[in-house]
């Protein structure tokens, strides 16, 4: 079979490399086929440059009616299959039409992009970014090349973070107060906080801490929500008697967590909730939802 | 909802739980000797979550624990070269371990990191056990928070910023380390408290023993306090204690407030409780209904009072913290709080009490007398007591004294000491006495003035005479006899060479025993009669002082008692006793030479014998006691003399029995003839008695002949014979060598006729006074001679 591949096969091969590409900070992200690929990642405003090269099949020359390079900001719903919204979108002409004999680099640049969203990689919504390569040939499929690459935005401290303290229960039962000491955290933040228990008329197993990813994507009636449970932390084992505080302490770090989206191109918003759930001995469980605002916070040269 | 599976589930789970540890142990090695720090993490948080079981046993709940214990310490070494190495920072570390999702593993390993995490020094120890101490909080389940907290307690143990340890840090620290085992302590008390009132109600009293067999868990942060050196005399008092009382009083848990407070009375020095007292004090009262608060606070005194007798220099601390005072306080307030404590209780405390100021203060007789005063009061709503078990304290706390000052005069003047006695059953009340006796013995203690000896009396009381409403039925008749020696060696003990007193104290012991009734009367009377003889020869012998008219102490006083006295006991009826008792007086009397008394004395004497006696064989030892005794009397006039052995010779005839008659009437002899002086020498009648003997012989011989067909035995002749070589030798003159010869003839005649029977004694009895007649001869000089014409063959 392989003539008759070599025979619907790209005449050349295509390479995207990055100018910056060995020193630049690579992350992972997870490609359809659930593999993990490293990519380079970039922020907005970033100027994004590098090389394309071509490199025709030994003894052969590729004819072409042009060859371009695209800056794609893509958002893609699950349920809309195959159907992609550009938001971003920006193109440099790399060569006029002609022909190509032997291996070519072409640098491209693109400066200071606005990519405003993230990257995200949700249950039924991707946001991606990429470059695009495309020999277009007369007579022929033209010749695509994508190349991904990762957008993360930093957000500075947030001037107001305010605590989140509120009294719940039910009456003559349940009583309890809790209180985490932001609304606001960063991907690699500690979540602290205490629970006061005011008022204890059931027998409590234990208690945990739930951080839960809401994800919601199109709108009116074709709105899908998907909520995920990242975590589940547990606080407390064995039931507490009135008057006990019992601490929190979360580490954000293990969990995979991206920033707060809301509204991303009209399409879809990613929230983040914590979730206090206390289980009874019947397996009973009572809960108090809070939702908590997280952002990306440019990490510190030192720690990293 | 699991069935109540027993002691086979439990075995399974314990099993179960032991092969998980075991298993992850395994894989966690593995993770170890790779160096890998992931899956060491991973598979100790899933050793650990075994731990998390709710369906073992406390006691099989530890076995699982020290497994896991065990390997948590192969953990701690490896985390500790994984630190040294650089490959993971310490402080990285320790925010790894807590991203374990579960609480308990994650605290487990949280405490065993904190550890490394000291050890390394990169934060100071006091922040590193401050949060530890806090994040545990989070387990609230008790049983596992009991082992978590002991664990924490464990590893931080060696690490804390005392004073001198290498920990140390700024001044602040050893407040946080002290904070930090107080917190632990408090939250461990708590969770241990809580065991008991989670689960069924019927498994309450299992619970109780459960939680019994963790108690230690709790209690070593005590110990732990107190090794640490920052926790001087100060900080124990502003600090330490106060917090430690604060949480056992809060608590209201009858267990955990008993053995805390044992607690800490066992574990911190002497020193500081003696420093602490009143506070410490303070939180008795406060205790649960149902403490027993008497065996805690009976450790604290002893162990105070083991603590003074060990330094004697302490003392004067004693003193200046009033513990004494403190003591008897804090006692009062618990008696009054606690209600329904039983009277035991109430007596047990100040046996406490009591040991404790004996020991503290022995010269304080006063605070002794406050104790027992304290006690009275308790004791007065009652009636007399039943309970065995606070009768038994009672006679506890009423021998201490007589125990410490081994001087029964010491505890004679303490007030209240015939006021406890009161409340003591009568037949306690007797075993005191007895006690008291045999201390007075053990000491030969000498009780010397008539107060003290009414005291005495007083505490004796049992003894002496028959208390309201009691029975004697039951009484065994060998202890009673015991009793009473007892109180009679005690009336010789009672002595004062001041004769005016002695007197006294006579009449008061005689107005005692006189109260004694017709069974003690023959045992107490003897010996009071000796002891006012022995007075009374006393007064002879410093006859000069004796004269003048207003020293009350004269011979003629004590006869006086003594004749009533002897009345009383003639009159129980004892008349035997009495008998020989008049005639001990009229002896004495006739030492003294008081002719009237003594010649009462023998009238009061024979009057018994007239009236009293009537069995014959008494009726014979009381006539040879009187003839004994009048032989000996010299004061006699001719007229009382004549009188009396009129008298007495006149009963020697009358007795039933010939032989008696006849031995009585021989004896009575000696009456007429003594070797002294001035005596009496009748030779005449001598010689009556004598001859009279020998006619009683006679007819006894032949009643012998008429009754029974043949005669009695010669041996009254023979004695009479013997008599007759005893006057014969004192040279009475009618008693001549032909008299002596014919009556060894008429023994010859006696022995060989027809109907005698020969008997041994009576043939060697013969043989030998012969012999004895032929020695005199051989002897030769005035007596031999006398002799020489006697023949013996």
């Amino acid at each position: 079979m392989n003539y008759i591949i070599g025979a619907f096969k790209a005449p050349c091969d295509v390479f995207i490399t990055f100018a910056d590409e060995r020193s630049r900070k690579q992350v992972a992200i997870k490609k359809d086929n659930g593999k993990t690929l490293m990519v380079p990642a970039f922020q907005s405003l970033e100027t994004i440059a590098g090389e394309v090269s071509v490199a025709p099949v030994p003894g052969k020359r590729v004819e072409h009616q042009g060859v371009k390079i695209e800056l794609l900001g893509q958002i893609e719903l699950y349920h809309e299959r195959g159907h992609f919204y550009d938001f971003t979108s920006l193109v440099r002409e790399l060569e006029v039409a002609g022909e190509i004999y032997e291996r070519k680099t072409y640098p491209f640049e693109f400066s200071t992009v606005e990519m405003p969203y993230e990257s995200y990689n949700g249950t039924n919504v991707r946001l991606r970014y990429i470059l695009k390569v495309t020999i277009g040939r007369p007579y022929a499929t033209s010749v695509v090349e994508c190349r991904d690459f990762c957008v993360r935005n930093y957000t500075p401290l947030p001037s107001i973070n305010n605590s989140i303290k509120m009294e719940v229960g039910i009456e003559d039962c349940l009583h309890i107060e809790f209180e985490y000491s932001k609304s606001k955290y960063h991907l690699k933040d500690v979540i602290v906080g205490k629970i006061y228990f005011l008022l204890v008329r059931i027998k409590i197993k234990n208690m945990e801490l739930e951080i839960r990813r809401r994800e919601s994507t199109g709108s009116g009636p074709g709105t899908y929500i998907e909520t995920e449970t990242l975590a589940k932390f547990e606080l407390m084992d064995g039931a507490p008697v009135r008057g006990e505080s019992i601490p929190v302490r979360l580490f954000l770090t293990p969990y995979e967590l991206t920033p707060t989206y809301r509204n991303i191109n009209n399409k879809f918003n990613v929230k983040y909730y914590l979730n206090l759930v206390l289980v009874d001995e019947e397996d009973r469980r009572y809960f108090k939802q809070q939702e908590i605002t997280m952002y990306r916070l440019q990490e510190t040269p030192q720690s990293s | 909802m699991l069935p109540d599976g027993g002691a086979d589930d439990e075995e399974r789970w314990l099993a179960e739980g032991i092969a998980g540890v075991q298993q992850n142990a395994f894989y966690m090695h593995r993770a170890l000797d790779s160096n890998n720090l992931k899956d060491a993490l991973k598979y100790s948080a899933q050793m650990l979550s075994e731990l998390r079981t709710s369906r073992l046993s406390p006691h099989k709940y530890y076995d699982l624990y020290m497994r896991a214990f065990d390997e948590m310490r192969k953990l701690e070494m490896f985390f500790r070269e994984e630190t040294r190495r650089g490959s993971c920072s310490v402080v990285d570390l320790y925010e790894l371990v807590q991203h374990a999702g579960n609480v308990l593993p994650r605290l487990y390993l949280l405490c065993t990191v904190g550890s490394v995490y000291i050890k390394s020094k990169e934060a100071p120890a006091k922040d590193v056990l401050k949060d530890l101490v806090e994040m545990c909080r989070g387990i609230q389940h008790p049983l596992r928070g009991l082992f978590l907290r002991s664990y924490l307690s464990q590893i931080s143990r060696d690490k804390l910023p005392d004073i001198g340890s290498e920990y140390e840090g700024d001044a602040d620290s050893i407040n946080v380390a002290v904070e930090f085992v107080l917190q632990n302590f408090i939250e461990m008390n708590k969770l241990w408290v809580r065991m008991q009132h989670q689960g069924p109600v019927r498994e309450k009293e299992k619970r109780g023993k459960e939680r019994n067999e963790l108690r230690d868990l709790v209690g070593k942060n005590l110990h732990v306090l107190s090794q640490i050196e920052g926790v001087d005399l100060d900080m124990y008092k502003e600090t330490v204690l106060p917090r430690i009382l604060e949480q056992v009083v809060n608590c209201k848990d009858e267990l955990a407030q008993f053995y805390l407070m044992d607690c800490i009375i066992q574990v911190f020095p002497d020193e500081y409780h003696l420093q602490t007292l009143e506070t410490l004090l303070s939180a008795f009262p406060q205790l649960q209904p149902n403490v027993d608060i008497k065996t805690v606070l009976s450790q604290l005194m002893d162990r105070l009072s083991s603590y003074a007798a060990a330094s004697p220099e302490v003392l004067p601390e004693f003193l200046q913290v009033e513990a004494f005072a403190k003591f008897s306080n804090a006692i009062g307030k618990v008696i009054e709080a606690q209600v329904d404590m039983p009277v035991v209780g109430a007596v047990t405390l100040y046996v406490s009490l009591l040991t404790f100021t004996l020991r503290v203060h022995p010269d304080r007789l006063d605070y002794v007398d406050q104790v027992l005063g304290a006690c009275v009061k308790k004791l007065s709503g009652n009636a007399k007591l039943e309970d065995s078990r606070a009768t038994k304290q009672i006679v506890a706390l009423l021998s201490a004294p007589l125990e410490k000052y081994s001087n029964i005069v010491t505890a004679l003047e303490l007030s209240n000491y015939p006021r406890v006695m009161d409340y003591l059953d009568n037949s306690t009340t007797k075993v005191m006495a007895l006690v008291i006796i045999q201390s007075i013995m053990k000491n030969t203690t000498c009780i010397s003035t008539s107060d003290k000896i009414e005291a005495l009396f007083d505490l004796i009381k049992g003894l002496i005479k028959d208390m309201d409403g009691a029975q004697n039925d039951e009484l065994d008749d060998e202890d009673f006899k015991e009793e009473q020696n007892s109180v009679a060696r005690l009336i010789h003990m009672l002595h004062n060479d001041d004769h005016e007193e002695m007197l006294k104290i006579l009449c008061t012991v005689q107005k005692h025993i006189l109260q004694g009734g017709p069974k003690r009367l023959p045992f107490t009377v003897p010996s009071l009669v000796f002891s006012a003889l022995k007075l009374v020869r006393r007064l002879q012998g410093q006859d000069g002082d004796v004269i003048g008219e207003e020293v009350p102490a004269t011979p003629k006083k004590i006869f006086q008692i003594l004749h009533q006295t002897i009345e009383a006991l003639s009159c129980v009826p004892s008349p035997e006793l009495a008998l020989r008792l008049y005639l001990q007086c009229a002896e004495a009397a006739n030492d003294c030479d008081l002719e009237p008394v003594a010649y009462e004395f023998f009238t009061q004497a024979f009057i018994l014998y007239e009236e009293e006696i009537a069995d014959s064989k008494a009726q014979i030892t009381a006539i040879h006691l009187i003839i004994g005794t009048l032989q000996r009397m010299n004061i006699f006039g001719v007229e009382n003399r004549d009188t009396l052995t009129h008298k007495t010779t006149g009963y020697s005839a009358k007795l039933l029995k010939k032989p008696d008659q006849c031995r009585a009437v021989y004896a009575c002899s000696h009456l007429f003839w003594t070797d002294d002086q001035d005596g009496i020498m009748d030779g005449e009648r001598v010689l009556l008695c004598l001859k009279r003997a020998l006619r009683i012989a006679n007819a006894a011989q032949q009643m012998a002949n008429v009754t029974r067909g043949s005669s009695g035995s010669v041996a009254l002749f023979i004695e009479i014979l013997n008599k007759y070589l005893y006057f014969f030798e004192k040279g009475i003159p009618e008693i001549t060598n032909t008299v002596i010869q014919d009556l060894i003839e008429l023994i010859r005649t006696e022995k060989q006729s027809e109907n005698t029977v020969a008997d041994p004694s009576t043939e060697a009895f013969f043989a030998s006074t012969l012999r004895y007649i032929e020695f005199q001869k051989q002897k030769g000089g005035s007596i031999g001679e006398k002799y020489e014409q006697i023949k013996t063959t």
